[in-house]
């Protein structure tokens, strides 16, 4: 079940524990979040410090330079890995051990960012994550970092109301884990187009049968003979 | 077990655990210690076995990813490091710091000598051939340049002149801004293969020998030296430590000796990083220096001493801080 955009690591306690892997699609957008709410931050200081003559130019200098350099390191390295725009995206910053970004860590991939930005528009990083088994930028393989997916958590499966029947072959784990993704997935089909699917499942049957007959054996599955 | 049954029986450890988190994951980590956090890691572990038979059972992929997803938060609450702050600043700046430039000393004796060489190279032409700093630097910032360092009726130079606390706030925000940005670009330039710093250095070495061997020519030499002198050590050793730091990690890709590129890269990053620490801190130090004392008009003797004390305690810091005791880097 090995898909590419998955890195498997292996917790001390023996689990394996799987990353989801953000491409740079989200990863742009989140940066152009980012970016937005810098500007907006920026005006406002401009428009508050003119009123405190050069001592405030001062202030905004220093202010942007924290902006630029500071604004992703400090959020990624004690928010949870997470910019705004990466927060609003969901997706966060890790090191690639699944431990939380330390904040060395952050450091290293922000201050790097130059050689990713090179020549224009993020070029080189872009470059850099194509070509990466793990979408690492050139901050995040020198970082030791990936970014990941943080999906919102998932509801249990809730069967229909079928009857649970037995299923008339010996099942492998592979037809149960088919037959679940399939209870969690189908109402995202038409019905004839869940009856198509079922058919393969007990060719010999009708359409509407063979999917009523499928959706009792996952019931089984789930819940076991009542 | 059928899966309905597992469920329904571990529900309630994975909503504790949910709720364990939120609270975990609200509050800093120095204000942990009051939460009852007994139970996490039990029902960490517990979650992590539960996760392990949800895959050999073949439950569904929903159930997986839910307990996926609680395990990666929990592992990213269990395992983070945050040791006191203080204690790691006062021991980076007695022992780190040095220890770090001393060890990479190859990196930096590289990156100084291609600065210092390319300033000593543009002075030497423009001395002989004053027309040559047109080459290095246009008509305008020259005459600007020439503004600024010239001296006028009283001996002093137009630099303090009409320069109040005001306008000492503002440059020293120009210079933090301006200074530290050049020298994060020089770190990350060096991981172009080396080029990006190289190419700083060379620059800025440049500019440097040019404007400076001008004011010679034209005769605005005290007003510059003794602007410069104070914190022209820390803000060019800074300079130089940043291009040494790139070099180290460029020359990780180029020559990754016994690891993988990608492995050398990760130590050379680690191993520069401490540099890149204090030369932060030392450009600080400079754009403080800058703002505040160089300006000032003193007399070119005290100007020439507290410049001379400057690079005198750098160095002497640098080359000898921290030769006893482990520092942690």
């Amino acid at each position: 079940m090995l898909i590419d955009e998955r890195l498997e690591i292996e917790t001390p306690e023996g689990t394996l524990l799987t990353l989801s892997l953000a491409g740079p699609v989200p990863r742009a957008m989140a940066y152009g979040i980012d970016l937005v709410i810098r500007l907006v931050v920026f005006g406002i200081l401009a428009a508050v410090v003119g009123v405190f003559g050069n001592v405030g130019t001062g202030m905004l200098l220093i202010s942007l330079f924290l902006l630029e350099w500071f604004y992703p390191t400090l959020f990624e390295a004690f928010r949870h890995g997470q910019t705004p725009g990466k927060k609003f995206m969901g997706i966060a910053v890790v090191h690639s051990n699944g431990t939380p970004l330390s904040f060395n860590g952050s450091l290293i991939r922000n201050l790097l960012r130059t050689a990713d930005a090179f020549p224009l528009f993020y070029f080189l990083g872009f470059i850099s994550t194509l070509i990466s088994p793990r979408f690492q930028r050139l901050g995040d393989m020198a970082a030791n970092s990936v970014v990941i997916h943080v999906e919102s958590s998932a509801s249990a499966v809730k069967p229909d109301d079928s009857s649970a029947t037995p299923p008339d072959w010996p099942l492998s784990r592979e037809d149960q884990l088919a037959l679940l993704a399939f209870q969690e997935r189908h109402a995202q089909f038409s019905e004839p187009r869940q009856q198509e699917l079922a058919q393969l499942a007990y060719p010999e049957l009708s359409p509407p049968l063979a999917l009523q007959r499928l959706k009792g054996v996952t019931r089984f599955l789930v819940e076991g003979a009542r | 077990m059928k899966q309905a049954q597992f469920e329904q029986r571990y529900r309630p450890v994975w909503e504790s655990l949910e709720d364990q988190l939120k609270q975990l994951e609200a509050l800093h980590v120095s204000r942990r210690k009051a939460l009852p956090l007994d139970q996490f890691v039990t029902d960490y572990r517990q979650l992590c076995h539960q996760l392990a038979l949800t895959r050999e059972r073949g439950y569904s992929l929903e159930l997986q990813q839910y307990l996926n997803n609680l395990v990666l938060r929990a592992h990213r609450q269990l395992y983070r490091y945050n040791p006191p702050l203080a204690d790691r600043i006062g021991d980076f700046l007695a022992r780190g710091f040095p220890q770090a430039v001393r060890r990479q000393w190859r990196w930096h004796l590289v990156s100084a000598l291609s600065f210092v060489l390319s300033i000593a190279l543009v002075w030497i032409l423009v001395h002989q051939q004053p027309d040559m700093v047109y080459t290095v630097l246009d008509e305008n910032s020259l005459t600007d340049i020439e503004m600024m360092y010239q001296p006028n009726e009283d001996g002093g130079s137009d630099i303090d002149i009409g320069r109040g606390g005001d306008d000492d706030v503002m440059m020293f925000g120009y210079y933090i801004k301006n200074n530290i940005g050049i020298a994060f670009r020089t770190f990350a330039g060096g991981l172009l293969l080396g080029v990006g710093a190289i190419i700083v250095m060379l620059f800025n070495g440049s500019f440097f020998g040019a404007i400076a061997a001008h004011l010679i020519n034209v005769g605005g030499d005290e007003p510059f030296f003794t602007f410069v002198i104070a914190h022209g050590a820390p803000e060019l050793t800074a300079i130089v430590l940043a291009g040494g730091a790139g070099l180290r990690l460029g020359w990780a890709i180029i020559a990754p000796g016994p690891y993988t590129r990608l492995n050398a890269l990760r130590l050379a990053a680690k191993d520069s990083l401490p540099t890149m620490y204090g030369v932060f801190a030392l450009l600080l130090l400079a754009a403080f220096i800058e703002a505040f004392w160089s300006p000032r008009d003193f007399e070119p003797v005290v100007k020439y001493s507290v410049g001379a004390a400057c690079w005198g305690l750098l160095y002497l810091y640098l080359l000898f801080g921290g030769r006893h005791g482990t520092g942690k880097g």
